[in-house]
């Protein structure tokens, strides 16, 4: 993040435009069949798989074609969304096996000649179709700590902070909690008392902060049994996160700044 | 019937609501009831910035800011309440920045700003550094910040908890002048449990609305799925007015055809607006400031651009925003976020080509008429004790009819603070108004029958309807004609809406349900907007009438106020009562909007 504030370019008032420019033309549909896990314990305790068959279009994204089953086919389906765009964290959701933001994937991406299937996110507790119970994933995240803690006296105006001590700990600060991550990662699926990825991120995040100083407690939560080390780095979690934070890598991180510690 | 009672019930977990919450939860027993988990708010959806007169990067001052926002609504501004939010809007920054929010930084390591459209230096002179920002990712760091906060301070939440009524009594009272008046009290509270399907009662002593906007009335828009208006919906059923809200604002550069927001920021980085002739065409519309010119300006440009047989595409339905000249380091570094929007959504590569974009519905102007203590009214100065409302619900009015970027994410944190302070104190010395008898039946009876209904129609066919109609007839153009059809057809999607079935009947996170009882409040709000639409025979900010291009002084310099009246009639519309409400003047007298 470069900070100086250099004058703008001033553009031309007029250019040509290549030809086509800006994209367009008819926008392709086909077809595709959609396969949505369902699981309603009101209705059965056995989970099941209902198939759809939808036309859908080349900007449509997974959130559609669900949309579109919810809106014209089939009301009960049920699945949490929100923003539509990737920033909120309601829908991440099991697509073709990977975890994937529904909103933030478009379905010409994926083969369309075989079925598409969604399932809920893996291990935390299914309550009907595509939501899960997000308690257990927030207790984690509640419990690294997640807010700045400073000793010392306030100063007056803002904390001095430089743009690089600020740009130390930038990619961390983009996660959405969408749990992606965390429910991407095998050691989580067998063990749900472990933090997950998703936590020791946004511990990372203040560890990494320089105005914070309750680095030695926040490394001491994740120096538990159940913190770091138990992530055996299988690289799942920085596939899984939509918005590109290179999670493994914090989470490596985390884990050095533990040991430089104790050293 | 479930009662649950705390002193101050804060509804919705956006950053209004959380930001009151840090204030109330301090000082008095405190639950935020939130349909969505609180870090899924549209709050964290805003991209560009949050402006103060920090003066970090160059000289600034809060008057110039008040004028700013004044001439930026087109003087339908209250004037104390921009004046409070100007003045207030340096500490509402640095509190952020001492809650944990990592803002950008100056070489020196303070906070950074940057420039946005129509915040100016001394009274209009050229363009300021005004908008604080976290890349482009401002909101998203703001409701971070909020919630990371509201752990700290163990703010207790009622996740997925939707609000359906809100419990108002009337009781009868006389004024100074010694006339008979009914003056409401509020009780609490009835919200729906998703998880359950399960009603609770809230009784407390204040209730703060904090419930966000309602851009869903339209097809295109920035909006998220769930900003339905359900604050603003529940207190009108509940006899609440409703003020301006003919004010929509069209953002100009939404993604052509799905309406996600491309920032401002891109403009105020130095993104311009071209169209099919590649012509820089702000250059025409607004000689000093171009694209930075107020978002109504740009918008009907744009959509002039367009009519005029300009726009580009297959369609020639939209025009496009330039960042080619811009070095991607720079666009890496200021705007990565809205860059990405355009890969993954259009597969436009913005190094190299332009975007396509066209004006999106993105900001109700308009909301629940508060004071600038967030205490909210039940006509043009009664208010009701124990009733606040704060952020994108709320109508202060600091944004009159047209709000400037980055004043927003200002509103709901100095009028969220300032809303959970008040509503805490007065929770400290106030009684309970008794929960009547039967409190939730209004709610049973409402969430029941959509459940049993079993009609012929369908809830997003309806929805669809009323969506393309308010794009069609209520957007950044609207005549008498095409506001008269759009009521016609809101007319006959009301009647039709009685006719619904859902296929969910079950309890259980029962979203088929849900999202009917929010066509409801779409429908009624939409009717609402466009009757006030109707009724201002004038143009000024967002709302632009074609049949009357010119600002009205004379005879519309006040604010509108909409309340449901069984007796009533505006226009065609039964059951609508409308009024006016003079605006506050302190020391701007009104000019003509040049930039
Ligand atoms: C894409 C986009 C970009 C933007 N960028 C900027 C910007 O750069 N600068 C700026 O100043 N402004 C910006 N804005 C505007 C600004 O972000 C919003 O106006 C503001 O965040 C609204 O905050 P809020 O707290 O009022 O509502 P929201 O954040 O929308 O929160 C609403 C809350 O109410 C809850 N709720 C709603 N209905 C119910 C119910 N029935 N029961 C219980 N809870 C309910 C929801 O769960 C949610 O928690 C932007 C807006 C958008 C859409
Ligand atoms: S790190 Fe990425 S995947 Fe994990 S919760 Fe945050 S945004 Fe989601
Ligand atoms: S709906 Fe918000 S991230 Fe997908």
């Amino acid at each position: 993040m470069t900070a100086q504030n250099t004058e703008p370019v001033e553009p031309a008032s007029k250019v040509d435009l290549a030809p086509g420019v800006g994209g367009g033309g008819e926008i392709p549909s086909f077809d595709i069949t959609l396969k949505v896990r369902r699981y309603n314990p009101e209705v059965s305790e056995e989970a099941r798989w209902d198939e759809f068959k939808l036309t859908m279009y080349g900007t449509d994204r997974v959130l559609d074609a669900l949309h579109k089953v919810k809106w014209e086919h089939d009301g009960s389906v049920s699945f949490r969304r929100s923003c539509a765009h990737g920033v909120c964290g309601s829908d991440a959701m099991r697509i073709n096996g990977r975890n994937r933001l529904a909103c933030k994937t478009l379905l010409k991406d994926l083969d369309t000649s075989k079925p598409i299937t969604v399932e809920p996110i893996k291990g935390l507790p299914v309550e009907k179709d595509l939501i899960v119970d997000m308690e257990p994933f927030f207790q984690s995240y509640r419990e690294i700590m997640p807010f700045l803690i400073s000793s010392g006296h306030e100063p007056t105006r803002e904390r001095l902070q430089s743009p690089e001590d600020r740009e130390r700990f930038d990619d961390t600060t983009k996660c959405i909690l969408c749990a992606a991550c965390t429910s991407s990662c095998p050691v989580f699926w067998t063990d749900g008392q472990y933090f997950g990825p998703a936590a020791i991120v946004n511990a990372h995040r203040f560890i990494f902060d320089s105005r914070d100083d309750a680095g030695d407690m926040r490394l001491e939560i994740l120096n538990d049994r159940e913190g770091v080390w138990r992530c055996r780095t299988t690289f799942n979690c920085s596939e899984a996160c939509p918005r590109g934070i290179q999670v493994t890598k914090a989470i490596a991180e985390v884990k050095q700044a533990v040991l430089n510690r104790r050293i | 019937m479930q009662v649950h009672k705390y002193d101050v019930v804060i509804v919705g977990a956006g950053g209004a609501g959380m930001r009151a919450a840090i204030e109330s939860g301090q000082r008095a027993r405190t639950a935020v009831l939130t349909k969505l988990y609180p870090t899924r708010s549209h709050t964290g959806a805003a991209q560009g910035g949050m402006c103060a007169a920090l003066a970090n990067v160059e000289e600034d001052n809060w008057e110039w800011h008040t004028f700013d926002t004044i001439k930026g609504g087109d003087y339908l501004v209250d004037q104390d309440a921009a004046e409070v939010m100007a003045k207030e809007a340096i500490d509402a920054v640095l509190d952020l920045e001492k809650m944990g929010l990592p803002f950008n930084r100056t070489p020196e390591g303070r906070i950074d700003q940057r420039r946005f459209g129509g915040h100016t230096r001394d009274h209009g002179k050229a363009p300021v550094r005004r908008a604080c920002y976290a890349a482009d990712r401002t909101g998203h760091m703001i409701l971070q910040t909020l919630y990371q906060n509201c752990v700290k301070h163990n703010v207790e939440f009622y996740n997925e908890y939707y609000v359906l009524d809100l419990l108002v009594l009337e009781e009868d009272a006389v004024r100074e002048d010694g006339t008979a008046y009914k003056q409401k009290r509020v009780a609490g509270v009835v919200s729906y449990d998703l998880a359950s399907g399960e009603i609770h009662v809230f009784q407390a002593k204040s209730v703060v609305f904090a419930s966000g906007g309602v851009g869903k009335v339209f097809k295109t828009t920035s909006n998220a799925h769930t900003l339905t208006g359900d604050g603003m919906a529940i207190a009108f059923r509940r006899g609440i007015p409703l003020e301006d809200m003919e004010f929509v604002q069209f953002h100009p550069t939404g993604l052509a055809g799905l309406g996600i927001l491309l920032s401002e920021a891109a403009r105020g980085e130095g993104a311009i607006l071209r169209n099919s002739e590649g012509e820089r065409f702000m250059e025409r519309y607004a000689p000093t400031i171009k694209d930075l010119a107020p978002r109504d300006i740009v918008a009907r440009s744009m959509a002039l651009e367009v009519r005029e047989g300009r726009g580009c595409g297959p369609n020639k339905d939209y025009v496009l925003l330039d960042l080619t000249h811009l070095e991607p380091a720079h666009i890496d570094a200021k705007l990565p976020d809205i860059t990405e929007f355009a890969r993954t959504y259009l597969g436009v590569e913005p190094y190299t080509e332009p975007v396509p974009v066209f004006p999106t519905a993105h900001y109700a102007m308009g909301g629940i008429p508060t004071n600038i203590k967030g205490e909210v009214l039940q006509d043009n100065d009664t208010v009701i004790p124990g009733l606040y409302a704060a952020g994108e619900v709320a109508c202060v009015s600091v944004h009159g009819s047209n709000r400037l970027g980055t004043n927003s994410l200002l509103d709901i944190n100095v009028f969220g603070k300032r809303a959970g302070i008040y509503a805490a104190e007065y929770a400290q010395t106030a009684d309970f108004v008794e929960v009547p008898e039967g409190a939730d039946a209004d709610t049973i009876r409402l969430v029941e029958s959509v459940r049993n209904a079993n009609g012929t129609e369908r809830v997003a066919q309806l929805r669809k309807e009323l969506q393309d109609t308010m794009d069609a007839n209520v957007q950044v153009f609207r005549t008498e004609q095409s506001l008269n059809e759009t009521l016609n057809v809101i007319a006959s999607l009301r009647e039709r809406y009685r006719n619904i079935s859902i296929q969910d009947k079950g309890k259980r996170f029962n979203l088929d349900l849900l999202e009917a009882v929010e066509l409801g409040f779409l429908l009624d709000m939409a009717q609402v907007m466009t009757v006030a639409a109707l009724h201002r025979k004038e143009s000024r900010g967002g709302h632009f009438r074609e049949d009357y291009p010119d600002r009205d002084d004379a005879n519309y310099m006040q604010h509108s106020m909409a309340y449901l009246d069984d007796t009533a009639q505006a226009g065609t519309v039964a059951g609508i009562r409308l009024d006016t409400k003079p605006v506050v003047f302190t020391r701007y007298e009104p000019m003509v909007r040049k930039y």
